[in-house]
Order: C-alpha cells, then sequence, then structure tokens
C-alpha cells in the first residue's frame, strides 16, 4: 500500500485501501466526531443534546420507525450505487437526479397503461425505468465521448432539462390524470398486477417493508461482481485509476464512459421502483426530489463499497425516520440535515486521519519488530 | 583549525543516522553522508537500495523516522518540499513532473505564481528572469515554447530551470540522464559544471556508471538501504563500482550468434502520423524484422520514435500498412493487436505501464485483461493471476515485500522489471521494448538483456528503441537511425561505435 504518496482524491474515493479494524474505525470516528458537532449546535440552539439524541433513538427503534427507515435505506441504496458506478471510473454523474425523475414518470405512465400478468407486469415496468435512466445517462455520455463535454457539466443541465420535461409531460392532456380526493395530478394508477406487494417482516407492526428492498440488495451483490470479479469490471476501475495505462492496456475508453454511463443510469432508473411499485403506484409531484445528491453523499460516506453505503443508507435513512419526532418536542429537525451533513464532512476528515494513523503505525510496528531481533530484510525483501 | 577553514569546509549537506521505514521494508538504514559545498555528489547503488528515498527526505517529502539534516551547518527539520526549497534545496525527479499543454513559462511559474501588486499575475517579470537565469547558466530555454513540443533533453533543463527559479543553491537530480542520449548527457554535464562554477552544489543519482565516474567530484555508494563507500572517483573504475554496489561484475550486452530467421513476423509499410496541427511526426517509415531477430532504432527522443510506437500498438491514428505474420493489422484495435501476441514495454512506465494505486497481480493482468492465466471467459481469474506474478517477481528479480502492494511502492528500477516480465510472459510473437533497461541497475540490466536473448533465440521479434547506445549496439542485429521522423541511415551494428552512431543520430554525419 502506498499510502505515505497517495493523493487526497483518492484517499478520499476509497481508491487506498485500509486494512483490518481500521476500516472500522473512520467511520465510527466520523459519527463521534458529528455527534459532538450535532450536541454543540444543539446546546447553542439551547437543546439538550443527550436528550435530543435519547429521543430519536428511542423514536427511531419503534417498529413502525425501522420499517420507514428501511424503506428510505432501500431508495437511498439504489441511489448511491448509481453514484458509485460512474465514481470508479473517476465519471462524477451528477445527473442521477433527473434520470431517476424521468425514469419514474415514464414508467409509471407505461406501467399504468398496460395490463399484463403480475411478474411480467412488473418486470416490464422496471426495465422501462432502467432503459430511460440509461437513455438520458447517454445523452451526457455522447457529449463526452463525442464532444469532450465534461460529464459534471452536461448532467447538472440534463437535470434542469428534465424537471422542465417532467413538468410537461406530467400534464392532463399528456400522461397525467387527477389524483382522486387530491387536487393532485399524477400518473394513471399501476393496476394490481403491477404492484409489488410489501413484506410484514418487522415484529410489533402492521406497516410494511417494500417488496423491493430485495431488488436492492441484489443490485448491490452485483455491484459487488461486476466490479471486482468479472474483466469489465476490471476494465472500469483501471480506467478510474489511469485513462493512459487503460489505452495502452488495450481498453476502449470511449466505449468503457459509454457503457458506465448507461449502467449508471440503468441504476439511476430503478431508485423510484420500490416507492412507485411498492406504496404510491403512480408517478405524482410529491415524488421526492435531490435523490442524486442524497445518492452522492452516501456513496462517499460508504466509499463506494456495497456493504459500507448499505450502511450509510441506513444510517442516513435513520436520521430522517427519527428527525419527525424532534418537531413535537419543539426542536427544529433542521438539525438533522447539520447531522447529516457534518457526517459526509467527518467521514472526509476521519479517513485522512485513519490514513495517516495507519502509516505512522506501520512504521512503528516495523521498528518494533526490527529492535525485537526479528531479523530484518532489507531492501525490498519479503518481510 | 581555523575559523576561515571551518567555514569553507562546512558542508552543504549532513545527513546523519539517517533512518526510513516502510511497512515490511528498511528503505534507509542509519545512512549518514556529507555533501561538499560547490561538489558533484553522485549517489549510486542498486534498485531498492534507498537512493529515491533518501532524496525525497533531504527535500521534505518524507520525514524521516531517525535522524538529522544539517544544511550549511544548521539542523533543519523538513515537513514538506516548500521548506526545503526555502533553505535553498530543488529537486528534479527521477519521473518528470511537468504539464504538456502549458508553456515553460507557466509550467515554472506554477506553484510559486509572481503577483503583481499581490493580485495580478506578473508573468513579464517571470519571463525576464527565466531568460536570465538560462542565460547564465547557459540552459538555451526560450520561456514561451509548449512543453509538449520539447524534447526530454530540454524538459530536463526546464525541470533544471524551475528548481533554479525557486531559489535552490543545493539540486538533487535523480537520474536525470537514464532518458537522454549520450550528445543531451555531455550537454547536461556542461550545465552542471557550469552550475558549480557559480557555487551551487548538485547531487545526482545515475546507474550510468562512466558518467558517474565522469562528473562526480565525490561518490557515495549505497547498498541495502545503508552507506557502503565514499569513494574518490579518480581512484577507482566502473567495474570496482559495480562491485561495490551489487557485488556483481560489469555486464555486457553482447549478442554475436545471430538468431535471425527469414521469416517476416512484423512489416511496417509507409507508416506516417500527423500531429493534431497535420505536422508531420513520423514520416512514411518502413522496415521489416525478422522472427529472431532484434531491430534497433537509434534516435534522439522526440524524433518520432513514441510516436511510431503508438502507431504500431494501434493508441495513435496512422496512415500506412502494417503486417504481422500474415494478417494487415492496420485497422485493429490495441486490445486486438495485444492478443495477437504484442508484448509492449512502454517508454514511460508510469503513463503507460501501471496502475500506481493496484497491488501487484492486479498490475500483472493489465495488457493481458483477455489472456490467461488472468482470465476465465468474462471473470477475472484471482488465483492464476496472482501465482503467475509471483513467478514474474521470482523469475525478474522483482524486490517486493509482496504481490498485495501497490505498485507505487516499489522502487522505479523494480516497477520496470515487474513490466518487462508482464510483457515477455504469454510468449508473444513481437515485443515492443521503449528503453527496457531504463533504470534498472547494471546486474537487473543484464538479467533482462539474458531474457530478451532467450526469448529472441526462440523466435522473438523484438523493436528496440533506447538511448543507450550500448545497448542498442550490443543487443541489434539491424540497426536504424531515426531523424525528424524518418528513417535516415542503416547502421551496421558490428561495426559501428557508440560516437558514431551519436553523431548519426544528431545528422551529423550521415550514415556512419
Ligand atoms: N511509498 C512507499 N511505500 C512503501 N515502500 C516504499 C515506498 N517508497 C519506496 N519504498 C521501498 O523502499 C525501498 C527503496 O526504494 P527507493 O525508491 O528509494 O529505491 P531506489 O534506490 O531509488 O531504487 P531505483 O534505482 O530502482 O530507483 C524499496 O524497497 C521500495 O520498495
Ligand atoms: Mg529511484
Amino acid at each position: 500500500m502506498n499510502a505515505a504518496e497517495s493523493s487526497f482524491a483518492d484517499r478520499l474515493l476509497g481508491r487506498v485501501r485500509l486494512s483490518g479494524l481500521l476500516s472500522l474505525a473512520a467511520p465510527l470516528l466520523a459519527i463521534v466526531f458529528a455527534g459532538v458537532v450535532t450536541s454543540i449546535v444543539l446546546l447553542i440552539s439551547g437543546d439538550p443534546p443527550l436528550e435530543t439524541l435519547g429521543i430519536m433513538a428511542e423514536y427511531g427503534a419503534q417498529p413502525r420507525s425501522i420499517v420507514l427507515t428501511l424503506n428510505y435505506a432501500t431508495t437511498y441504496y439504489l441511489a448511491a450505487i448509481a453514484v458509485a458506478i460512474g465514481f470508479r471510473m473517476n465519471l462524477f454523474n451528477i445527473g442521477v437526479d433527473g434520470q431517476y425523475r424521468l425514469a419514474a414518470l415514464v414508467a409509471a405512465a407505461v406501467g399504468g397503461a398496460v395490463a399484463l400478468p403480475g411478474p411480467l407486469h412488473i418486470a416490464m415496468i422496471i426495465v422501462v425505468a432502467m432503459l430511460v435512466g440509461a437513455g438520458w445517462a447517454s445523452i451526457a455520455a455522447l457529449l463526452k465521448v463525442k464532444r469532450g463535454v465534461s460529464e459534471v457539466i452536461s448532467t447538472i443541465m440534463l437535470n434542469a432539462i428534465a424537471t422542465s420535461l417532467g413538468a410537461w409531460l406530467l400534464n392532463k392532456e399528456r400522461l397525467a390524470v387527477e389524483v382522486a380526493g387530491s387536487n393532485n395530478i399524477g400518473t394513471k394508477p399501476i393496476a394490481e398486477s403491477g404492484q409489488v406487494p410489501g413484506m410484514a417482516i418487522i415484529p410489533g407492526t402492521e406497516a410494511k417493508v417494500f417488496g423491493l428492498i430485495i431488488l436492492a440488495i441484489v443490485v448491490g451483490v452485483i455491484y459487488h461482481v461486476l466490479l471486482n470479479r468479472t474483466r469489465f469490471g476490471f476494465d472500469l476501475r483501471a480506467t478510474g485509476r489511469s485513462e493512459t495505462a487503460a489505452v495502452a492496456s488495450g481498453v476502449n475508453v470511449k466505449r468503457m464512459i459509454i457503457v458506465a454511463m448507461l449502467l449508471s443510469g440503468a441504476a439511476a432508473g430503478l431508485i423510484g421502483m420500490p416507492q412507485l411499485l411498492g406504496s404510491s403506484y403512480s408517478y405524482s409531484l410529491d415524488f421526492p426530489t435531490g435523490l442524486g445528491f442524497t445518492g452522492i453523499a452516501i456513496a462517499l460516506l460508504g466509499r463506494n463499497h456495497p456493504v459500507g453505503i448499505a450502511f450509510g443508507a441506513l444510517l442516513w435513512a435513520f436520521l430522517d425516520t427519527s428527525s419527525s419526532i424532534l418537531q413535537l418536542h419543539e426542536i427544529s429537525p433542521e438539525i438533522v440535515l447539520i447531522m447529516q451533513g457534518t457526517i459526509v464532512l467527518s467521514v472526509v476528515i476521519a479517513y485522512e486521519l485513519v490514513h495517516r494513523y495507519q502509516i505512522t503505525a506501520e512504521q512503528r510496528r516495523v521498528s518494533k519488530e526490527l529492535a525485537g531481533g526479528a531479523s530484518p530484510r532489507p531492501e525490498g525483501a519479503s518481510a | 583549525m581555523e575559523e576561515a577553514v571551518i567555514s569553507t569546509s562546512t558542508p552543504a549537506v549532513e545527513l546523519a543516522g539517517i533512518t526510513k521505514r516502510f511497512p515490511g521494508v528498511v528503505a534507509n538504514r542509519d545512512i549518514s553522508l556529507s555533501v561538499r559545498q560547490g561538489h558533484v555528489h553522485a549517489i549510486v547503488g542498486e534498485n531498492g537500495a534507498g537512493k529515491s528515498t533518501l532524496m525525497k527526505i533531504l527535500y521534505g517529502m518524507q520525514r524521516p523516522d531517525e535522524g538529522e539534516i544539517r544544511v550549511n551547518g544548521s539542523a533543519v527539520t523538513f515537513r514538506s518540499p516548500s521548506d526545503a526549497i526555502a533553505a535553498g534545496i530543488g529537486m528534479v525527479h527521477q519521473h518528470f513532473m511537468l504539464a504538456d499543454n502549458l508553456t515553460v513559462l507557466e509550467n515554472v511559474v506554477l506553484g510559486s505564481e509572481p503577483r503583481k501588486g499581490g493580485i495580478a499575475l506578473d508573468f513579464g517579470t517571470a519571463r525576464r528572469k527565466i531568460k536570465q537565469i538560462s542565460d547564465t547558466y547557459g540552459l538555451g530555454i526560450d520561456p514561451d515554447a509548449m512543453v509538449e513540443d520539447l524534447g526530454v533533453g530540454a524538459r530536463q533543463r526546464v525541470e533544471i530551470l524551475k528548481v533554479l527559479y525557486r531559489g535552490a543553491r543545493i539540486l538533487i537530480l535523480d537520474e536525470p540522464t537514464a532518458v537522454l542520449v549520450p550528445q543531451e548527457v555531455d550537454e547536461l554535464f556542461g550545465n552542471l559544471r557550469e552550475l558549480v562554477r557559480e557555487g551551487l552544489t548538485i547531487i545526482f543519482i545515475s546507474h550510468k556508471l562512466d558518467e558517474v565516474l565522469s562528473v562526480a567530484d565525490a561518490i557515495t555508494v549505497i547498498r541495502r538501504g545503508t552507506t557502503v563507500a565514499s569513494v574518490d572517483p579518480k581512484g577507482v573504475t566502473a567495474r570496482q563500482l559495480a562491485e561495490l554496489m551489487v557485488g556483481s561484475e560489469l555486464p555486457s550486452p553482447e549478442t554475436r550468434e545471430s538468431t535471425v530467421t527469414d521469416v517476416v513476423a512484423l512489416s511496417v509499410r509507409k507508416v506516417s502520423v500527423h500531429s493534431p496541427d497535420e505536422r508531420c511526426i513520423v514520416d512514411g517509415v518502413s522496415f521489416d524484422i525478422r522472427k529472431g531477430e532484434v531491430l534497433g532504432i537509434a534516435g534522439v527522443e522526440g524524433n518520432g520514435q513514441a510516436e511510431l510506437v503508438e502507431a504500431i500498438m494501434g493508441m495513435r491514428p496512422a496512415d500506412g500498412q502494417i503486417v504481422l505474420g500474415e494478417q494487415d493489422i492496420s485497422a485493429w484495435s490495441t486490445l486486438r493487436r495485444r492478443e495477437a501476441g504484442i508484448g509492449y514495454i512502454p517508454e514511460d512506465r508510469h503513463r503507460h505501464g501501471l496502475l500506481l494505486e493496484a497491488p501487484l497481480w492486479e498490475n500483472r493482468i493489465l495488457g493481458h485483461q483477455t489472456r490467461k492465466p488472468n482470465v476465465k471467459g468474462p471473470w477475472i481469474d484471482r488465483g492464476g493471476a496472482r501465482a503467475d506474478t509471483r513467478r514474474i517477481v521470482e523469475e525478474y528479480d522483482v524486490r517486493t515485500p509482496g504481490i498485495d502492494v501497490d505498485a507505487a511502492a516499489l522502487s522505479g528500477g523494480n516497477q520496470q522489471k515487474l513490466i518487462v516480465g508482464r510483457e515477455m510472459s504469454g510468449d508473444p510473437v513481437f515485443l515492443i521494448a521503449s528503453h527496457p533497461t531504463r533504470g534498472v541497475d547494471v546486474g537487473a540490466q543484464a538479467a533482462i538483456w539474458d531474457h530478451l536473448r532467450a526469448a529472441r533465440a526462440a523466435g522473438l521479434a523484438v523493436l528496440l528503441i533506447s538511448a543507450d547506445l550500448d545497448e542498442l549496439i550490443g543487443l541489434s542485429d539491424t540497426l536504424k537511425v531515426i531523424l525528424r521522423g524518418r528513417i535516415v541511415a542503416d547502421v551496421d551494428p558490428q561495426n559501428v561505435t557508440p560516437e558514431q552512431l551519436g553523431s548519426a543520430m544528431t545528422g551529423a554525419g550521415e550514415a556512419a
């Protein structure tokens, strides 16, 4: 490991590994640090920190809250994976947000318009969502490959365009209908054959966990296997590490950019599925925005690692869930936003600190071994 | 001792008891070194001996675990290179660090931008200062040239100028001559003498012992992380130096019994490469390489060799025809060419040869990601790749604590050995060897030459490009000279001296 000479960005994006327990130390340190900062903020605003955190923890541990947390986390996990696919190749897909919203809208409309037997109906909606997400992302990919436009710029623009396009499509003359019992409009509800039943797996509550939580798990496994065990994943990571070396090794970098961007977009297309097929059955204006950005934060938090991202998503979701209790206690729920922001920042700092600690610790260990009479193997011989 | 004597003999740099450990390796152990003011002080030692590490410590890039650094008599602690720069120490690295798409002026001021009234960049003053430094030391540098248009020799001078611009009085040069042909080396040494005459002190690292003997005022030999001798260049021979370094004799690249066959392995027909602004960089080059033949190309760097190689590898669009065996591969992708059996030792190992932040066994896969033992179908075969990496480490004597360390943790020469080992794997039919022994010590050089000879005897065709004329003359069966993108002469390697070849390369004595 070459932590001593690695760049800050490499350490930030998890390209330099930490060994053993240290890989746990960093996120813990970050959470403790974020807790301290939040406590200070709470103190300043005149709320007792321990008590506040206690309230949140207690509320978060209730069965109903656990279900909510799992459901949020499912969505966040997919968002973070979509972002992480790009990150591993040094592609910054800021457009996950737009890709997700457009995909959810079109998939909902298509799903509402047809009636097919159960599994087929569901599969079709999911495929449409992935295709639309990938299609929207492909614009940025093509712009980058053909015209050299930075994907950061193009995806930000495409987010804005997706918003207007969404608003234009979600009109009663086009894809929308009036939602019964409200003055909201949305797509025509998806028939029962296209719905994914929830699972009442948490004892003590009737609330159901999204059936598509399984989809999120499958996506995580595919992400891991694809990147670490396949030739394609090797090429993708090689391109992320050094484009010039990848070219010399025979990787077609332009093709890789397109494929990675399409995959990222397809994963983005899945983000809206748990909610669409599991509870709302129709896309309306109250679908959450900004999930793409949450995904970026969680991908950073989880170091682009499928398990790390799962923990990040759960933590994020837990904070979101338990923020709703704060109002009852006359504490501003915005405190949670501050917490989430601080966690991301702390993660950046904590990883840096732990990396530095690892370097010195390892040197100390080597010198101790040497002093202890273990025969030193000089100039690079194995030790 | 008298006052005056003490002050003039205060060493410019004194390192005492320096120790530096990396995971699994002691890079420097209790090293002591004293460099006199106004000296050219050479440091020699085999690959991985700890030379670069020691210099990075002196330049503040690495912190020593133990030991003391004194500059001009006073103890210092460097937390970063800027501390070292403030103390008048500058370093030119083993691997160049200039930005290609900027001008010399921009590169030089990068990081120490001149300010006018605190805000606006003051390029006028900077330009004058660069001109002045260039004239004082005879560096001959145009501040407005683009770096990408400069040859390696000129780039090197820009690196030196950059360091002088920051006010360095003590200059560290890590393997400055590895990329230079003899004439450029002479020029560089002329520059160095000029600098020394102005009272600067120079520490430099090299594996080329003849050069070391010709330019150094003092030599320190490092072996296995520690100083084993300080010698006076007047009192030793290159052979004795090599023995001090590695305990073995100087190798020679001689290969006289020919193994050339009649079967053409690679045929290059009228290949031309143009730059984006339509300049002709490679101009209608043609040659054949037969099985068992080493074709050497001699030339000052920057005369189209790199572009020619990239054209053959399919990394750069080119006109003309390239035929491998029976097949026209001109339209093939890089991957397909590699799969057809082309091995590639690139001239710039950091840009084209390695994933620095990946472990050695992943680097084994690079460039061979579709072939055994690295993959099974679409899957990476970890076991196979790891086992084969161990084989390379063993056979090519790559000094490393293990195959799970990142490539960046290896010394420059050991990185090179890994690449050579990888590219010779999987029975290539044709090998492009650009500076195959660049940066490796004399012992490892001999080993690499042996490997090349053995492969050639087994029918490998080799395109050899090198700045080391002894290597070119000694290994090549056929030798061609390239100048401004054109093959300008055929030379008989049996009857040519390095001097004759050198002048042919600059176009002085056509067809030596
Ligand atoms: N950042 C690092 N992390 C771990 N080990 C390192 C690091 N840098 C150097 N080393 C190890 O320290 C030893 C000395 O390396 P160094 O680069 O100083 O050798 P060198 O004498 O310059 O060799 P060369 O002639 O090949 O350039 C080597 O065994 C190398 O593997
Ligand atoms: Mg070195």
